[in-house]
């Protein structure tokens, strides 16, 4: 989340979308039922959905979609916006839009590569310019662009367009024909309300309301939020759905500001925190790029991860001329340098000198390109292969969660040895003996743990508006369960004994890796979650100055490049104050924001430096005074410049960065820091030339569509023997697994009426459940709210197939099937798209063949066993949310 | 800032959490009329938690004996869920006790599967487990080492093995997943993903 | 001074906290369910389900309408559960709400009969078989300790909320007569029925819609036939009824006392 819960209630409209909030993040309503029932200017709700929901059930405005038709949605409302922008006069404009925003804080305004060449041209349809098919089968993406010509046309300096900053034209043609707003305005001009209702099913009329309600929040002082979650990640555009979002925000000045900004709602209690700590392939603690082949020396490394760009890009004819660009600052200050040495230093400590390259080489380095993927999919796809032999899990259950999950399981048989932790025998743990498996056959050793519940253990945890919260300790472990730090502590202390005497690149890491974490009483003998929580700040690792070895640092702007600092994840670096206060302990109840909008800034703490909104910069105007005078973040104390520094006193939130506003330092003849510190060019990116498939979201088909033509981009469907996707109709870079062909993939047949897959599939969850359901199906009080897995489907769907409401039917994929109880209902409607009716059926995916809650068929009924191993063109997020299926009673 | 008293039961909760925790004996009991006018038949909690289920983070306190929670609401100080909690939320007693009793689903001990076999057997120990688990990771990891590549006829320095992958958790503490990745990328492991990625 | 819940249907989103605040507060053990088509369960209330949320589609609707509505003891003024109950087990705490002191039901089943809204329910003891009524106690223990009932507690929306009757209702005129200007055909339930609920509904369409009774009444026949009843009733329970007697009375003194009051 850009912003946090608490600030729901500042907003004036919020768009759900991709979310099913009220159920799956049931306290999250308490704010938005706060801003819908304020006494003044209440707020109005829209939730999108191809389901009416308990969200739903208390939104102004429901919107139906077909699942996995986002881009097409929002692009009509960029339309809308865009088309009224276009129709009004140059005051009304300024009025209804915050035009110094858009134009001075976004890139709308900068002008683009003169060689660029949108989806729309006939020599490409559905296909920005630079696209290469990929001709290796599957695994791999499907294809991949060069975007040598999606950049600015000016690298270093790009121009913008003076009509635009002016708020000087009336017609689209009195802009460059590469400026940026023009060619959203290309992008997006067919996506009218007609198309959209003819692609998403959502009728003309509801969808003209949805953009009137939206577009609303446009006028300086008013705010919109977005409220997303798993609906919109989970598609092989999951990432574009979400730039849509990032857009239609950044052209109604949503981010930065109180009751805006994008908000992914995190679906488990600290997935923010397992994200930040970088328990993911492609990156290390605070985000920090995982080093490739071809980055042999820690110099090569910051060289070409750490100073991309090599010089912030500074936009001509702004109000603001300088970019603060915090990730690739190559001026005096190295941060990503810092960053990292001093993380080496927390992980090889003594043993990391200057002299070797503070152990960069004991990091492990991946294949560079697009040879392997070592994401979820990939990884599964290299047990299935036999490349990975061993496993440990931690607390998840990828055979309930992943994609294709009966084939995941089936990947598992392939592994010398599984580690589970959990709390519960999980169906991952016990994938040998599930229904249909010969444990003679399966030769993996097994090892399940028993792992300490939340409050039998103490530690921080950060939840989706990123405050990291302490949890203490209620009781002990049942029997003999432990924490997974005391796991992980006992069993790295065990793995250096088996090195103990062993030298050279396999046993150095491991028999220097710094590892101390036993303290007095009752961390005696286990690792001490105050001391590891105190390295992953920060501290001195020699005398510097007046500052002592040991010493805690301030926070990151503390972190040296010359080793003198450690720091285990720099963004962390903050949660201590010198002196050894946990900050994430703190409960000072008190709300002293400006204008109390709720920010609790005394109430546990949460990154970076404590800043309860990001990007705030754009919350105020030039001169720095807020744009919402009623729900102020920070403001600018007047006369407060310093001239000697360019950095004045905010008031209000942590400012993002302290330097003067623009205007105050640019009447000062000081750099004017532009607001968005993190990019290179200082602005916000509407267009997006650093994503797979293109600086700006097209509406493509999920990887199993009911369509024979992409009714946005005209481009039919690969409807052969071995459909294998085509680009311009699904998404040309998306990622094509291949699970060792244990399960088939593409594109089934949608009109074969004997074999026919004629339904959109999709899967969610349930309030009363919880994820793959190790901690929710074990607890009679949840279990009795929801017993069995569910296949909820509209009337038209049940009457065809001849369901009835409570019957037991079989949902069906290329993949697999499961049994689950019909629950039949006019929250669920036929829709009519393009020439076709098109069906939803919706199974939750938390069941599975382990616990005190079992799914219908052995299999478990996870709605995962019916999912595809296809994943996001960026991320390879698995598409969960669309895929092709067919209904059959039991 | 004055403590209420109720802060200040959960300030001191925060130094000595588990001896507050056991000295709350009472035991619980059905609603009856004996409590009607004045007690409360159970102790409400002090020690505060954060809710392990969704990422909204709201607070509750709990109140626990030596072996059994006696009871779990939200925690009212708390500004974001100000003592509510959702279905989810108020079970979280029944991760370890249900019906006065531990959950009987709950893994106590360390258990172990072998090859081709057909049932777990118990792990009596935990430095047994953990050495037979640091044996497995030894050998793969030794057997499957790249100290380095060969691309286009260069060689590559990698230090790395793509023979085991670790995955979690999300619901596992920041400490907890710092010192996963630590010990991961030590390990040389390149197949580290967790549920952010699904 | 008389208590009461306030439940507005138009702020419930059915996550169903309080259905599981309810058993946490009251120790009161899950049931086996089996799902019948519906996100609802249990499909009942029960000695072990005191309180639990209807799930309700209008069949005639568009599918734009998901009705919450709240399923528990509605705590009547005008009690047909306290009037029969022979034992004075029932009886109407000071504070307006029916409270219920288990330790001295009869197990008659009386107040099974009598209450117009099929809200208690009887179980019987696996050890002795004895019988005993079971419902909501509206956390009669917290509400003494200035908590508020297990249920009101735990709502995130502030769909259920507690305290004097007389502002719950004045906050619940408030917000239909909000409603009503922004063209919903709301209206409060529980203000005059069976003598004023403690327990309010504001609601967005007719009662019907929420399966709730249009004019609940106590039955004549338990008007009638209670002083008979009572009788037979303290007969049965000879034994202890003496010391109860006074209890009783004492009970219904301080509910006269407090009508009188008002």
């Amino acid at each position: 989340m850009t912003n946090h819960w608490i600030d729901l209630r500042n907003s004036d409209c919020i768009l759900i979308i991709g979310s099913n909030a009220a159920e799956n993040h049931p306290i999250s309503f308490k704010w938005v039922t706060a801003a819908m029932t304020r006494a003044n200017n209440p707020a109005k709700l829209i939730s999108v959905d191809p389901r009416f929901t308990r969200t739903s059930s208390k939104a102004d405005i429901y919107a139906p979609i077909r699942s996995g038709t986002d881009i097409a949605f929002i692009g009509g409302m960029i339309r809308y916006i865009l088309n009224d922008m276009q129709s009004l006069s140059r005051t009304e404009r300024a009025e209804k839009y915050n035009l110094t925003y858009l134009t001075q804080y976004t890139n709308a305004a900068l002008i683009i590569h003169s060689e660029f060449e949108g989806w729309k041209d006939p020599t490409h349809p559905g296909l920005f310019v630079g696209f290469t098919e990929n001709t290796n089968p599957a695994p791999g993406n499907l294809g991949g662009y060069s975007k040598s010509k999606w950049g600015y046309a000016d690298a270093g300096s790009p121009d913008t367009d003076a009509a635009l900053l002016g708020n000087n034209w009336t017609n689209w043609s009195d802009l460059n024909p590469k400026c940026v707003l023009r060619l959203l305005w290309e992008n997006y001009e067919d996506f009218t309300p007609e198309m959209v209702e003819k692609v998403t099913g959502c009728p003309q009329s509801t969808f003209e309301q949805v953009c009137e309600a939206y577009a609303a929040t446009g006028a300086p002082g008013k705010a919109g939020t977005i409220m997303y979650a798993m609906g919109t990640t989970q598609h092989t555009y999951g990432t574009q759905n979400i730039r849509g979002y990032a857009i239609l925000q950044l052209l109604l000045g949503n981010i930065g500001v109180a009751g805006g900004g994008i908000n992914a709602l995190r679906g488990t209690s600290n997935v923010q925190g397992s994200t930040d700590m970088c328990l993911l392939s492609h990156i290390l603690p605070g985000y920090l790029s995982v080093v490739n082949h071809k980055l042999q020396t820690l110099e090569q490394y910051v060289d070409t991860v750490g100073r991309k760009g090599k010089a912030p890009v500074v936009p001509k004819g702004l109000a603001g001329d300088k970019s603060a660009s915090w990730w690739w600052l190559s001026e005096s200050a190295q941060n990503y340098k810092k960053y990292l040495v001093s993380l080496l230093k927390a992980w090889w400590m003594d043993n990391a000198t200057e002299e070797n390259d503070f152990c960069f080489n004991y990091l492990p380095k991946i294949n560079a390109g697009q040879d392997a993927d070592y994401t979820h999919i990939g990884t599964f796809e290299a047990v299935a292969k036999g490349i990975v032999k061993g496993m440990m899990v931690w607390g998840q259950n990828p055979a309930v969660g992943g994609p294709d999950a009966e084939g995941e399981r089936k990947a598992l048989e392939k592994l010398d040895w599984l580690m589970v932790t959990d709390l519960f025998e999980t169906e991952t743990a016990a994938f040998w003996y599930r229904d249909g498996a010969d444990p003679g056959s399966i030769g993996t050793e097994v090892f399940l743990l028993p792992a300490a519940c939340s409050y039998e253990k103490q530690g921080s945890i950060s939840n989706s508006g990123r405050w990291a919260q302490w949890r203490y300790k209620a009781l002990d472990p049942i029997g003999e369960a432990k924490s997974d730090l005391a796991i992980v502590d006992a069993l790295v202390l065990k793995l250096k004994e088996k090195y103990a005497g062993e030298t050279g690149p396999k046993a150095d890491p491991i028999n220097q890796l710094y590892w101390d974490y036993h303290t007095e009483g009752e961390y005696a003998d286990e690792a001490d979650p105050n001391k590891v929580a105190l390295e992953i700040h920060g501290y001195y690792t020699k005398d510097v100055g007046d500052k002592k070895k040991g010493d805690l640092v301030t926070n990151f702007v503390s972190l040296a490049t010359d080793g003198s600092t450690c720091s285990g994840n720099w963004l962390y670096s903050g949660m201590f104050t010198t002196d050894g206060r946990n900050k994430a302990k703190d409960r000072d109840p008190v709300d002293a924001s400006l204008n109390q909008i709720g920010l609790y800034s005394g109430w546990s703490w949460c990154w970076p430096i404590n800043r309860r909104i990001i990007y705030n910069r754009a919350s105020v105007d030039l001169d720095g005074s807020p744009w919402d005078d009623i729900h102020p973040v920070i403001a600018y104390q007047e006369g407060s410049h310093n001239p000697a520094t360019n950095t004045c006193k905010w008031l209000g939130d942590i400012a993002d960065g302290g330097w003067s506003p623009i205007a105050v330092s640019k009447n000062d003849g000081k750099p004017a820091y532009l607001p968005f510190i993190m990019q290179n060019e200082g602005v916000a990116h509407i267009w997006g030339p650093g994503r797979a498939e293109g600086p700006l979201p097209v509406a493509y088909e999920p990887w199993e569509s009911p369509l024979e033509t992409n009714l946005v981009t005209g481009v039919p469907a690969q409807l052969d023997e071995s459909p294998k996707g085509m680009p311009g109709f699904n998404d040309p870079c998306c990622y094509v697994g291949d699970l060792g062909g244990m399960n088939q993939r593409g594109r089934p047949n949608w009109e074969d009426p004997t074999n026919g897959f004629n339904c959109v599939g999709t899967t969610y969850r349930v309030s009363e459940h919880w994820q793959a359901g190790q901690m929710t199906r074990n607890h009679p009080w949840l279990i009795e709210l929801q017993p069995q897995p569910i296949a909820e489907m509209g009337e038209e769907l049940a009457d065809d197939v001849g369901v009835k409401n409570g019957d037991i039917v079989k949902v069906v994929t290329a993949r697999g099937s499961i049994e689950a109880v019909a629950v039949v209902t006019k929250r669920f409607r036929r829709m009519t798209i393009g020439d076709k009716q098109v069906d939803h059926v919706g199974v939750p995916w938390h069941w599975g063949y382990k616990g005190l809650s079992k799914g219908i068929s052995p299999n478990g009924s996870s709605g995962n066993v019916l999912t595809p191993h296809v994943g996001d063109a960026n991320t390879t997020i698995p598409e969960y949310k669309t895929f092709l299926c067919r209904v059959e009673k039991a | 800032m004055e403590l209420s008293r109720r802060d200040f039961l959960k300030f001191s909760g925060v130094a000595t959490a588990g001896g507050l925790a056991a000295a709350k004996m009472l035991e619980a009991q059905p609603v009856s009329a004996e409590s009607l006018d004045l007690e409360l038949s159970k102790p409400i909690g002090e020690v505060p938690t954060i809710c392990c289920y969704c990422g909204v983070g709201c607070g509750a306190i709990a109140a626990a004996d030596a072996d059994k929670v006696i009871n779990i609401e939200g925690d009212p100080d708390h500004p974001i869920n100000q003592g509510s909690l959702c279905s989810k939320g108020q079970a979280l007693a029944q991760m370890r006790t249900v019906n006065g009793k531990d959950n009987p689903n709950r893994l106590t001990k360390p258990l172990y599967r072998a090859p081709y076999s057909t049932e777990w057997e118990v792990i009596e120990d935990w430095d047994t487990a953990l050495d037979m688990i640091a044996d497995r990771i030894k050998k793969t990891r030794d057997e499957t080492w790249l100290d380095k590549i060969d691309v286009g006829g260069t060689s590559y320095t990698v230090n790395r093995t793509d023979g085991i992958a670790e995955f979690g958790g999300g619901e596992l503490d920041n400490e907890e997943c710092y010192l996963l990745a630590k010990m991961a990328r030590a390990l040389g492991l390149v197949y580290l993903e967790h549920c952010a990625r699904i | 001074m008389a208590k009461a819940i306030l439940f507005d249907s138009t702020k419930c989103t059915a996550c169903r906290g309080c259905q599981v605040a309810c058993k946490q507060w009251n120790n009161l053990e899950a049931e086996e369910t089996v799902n019948t088509g519906t996100y609802e369960n249990p499909p009942d209330l029960s000695s072990r389900t005191w309180l639990k949320m209807r799930f309700i589609e209008p069949p005639d609707g568009d599918g734009k309408v998901w009705l919450f509505s709240r399923r528990a003891c509605m705590h009547c003024t005008e009690a047909g559960c306290v009037k029969v109950c022979p034992t004075g087990a029932v009886y109407h705490h000071e504070e307006g709400f029916v409270a219920y002191n288990k330790d001295i039901c009869s197990g008659c089943g009386y107040c099974v009969d009598a209450c117009p809204f099929d809200v208690p329910r009887m179980v019987g003891s696996t050890l002795t078989g004895k019988k005993k009524m079971e419902k909501c106690v509206f956390c009669a223990d917290r509400v003494a300790n200035e908590e508020k009932p297990a249920c009101v507690k735990t709502c995130p929306t502030g769909a259920l909320i507690y305290g004097e009757r007389t502002e719950m209702v004045d906050l619940a005129e408030q917000r239909v007569s909000k409603l009503a200007a922004d063209g919903v055909d709301a209206q409060l339930y529980g203000k005059d029925e069976l003598d004023g609920l403690h327990v309010l509904y504001v609601l967005a369409h007719s009662p019907k819609d929420y399966k709730l009774p249009v004019n609940p009444e106590v039955s004549p026949s338990v008007t009638l036939w209670q002083d008979i009843l009572k009788v037979m009733g303290y007969a049965a329970v000879g034994a202890v009824a003496g010391g109860l007697l006074l209890n009783y009375m004492v009970a219904r003194a301080r509910m006269v006392k407090e009508k009188e009051g008002k």
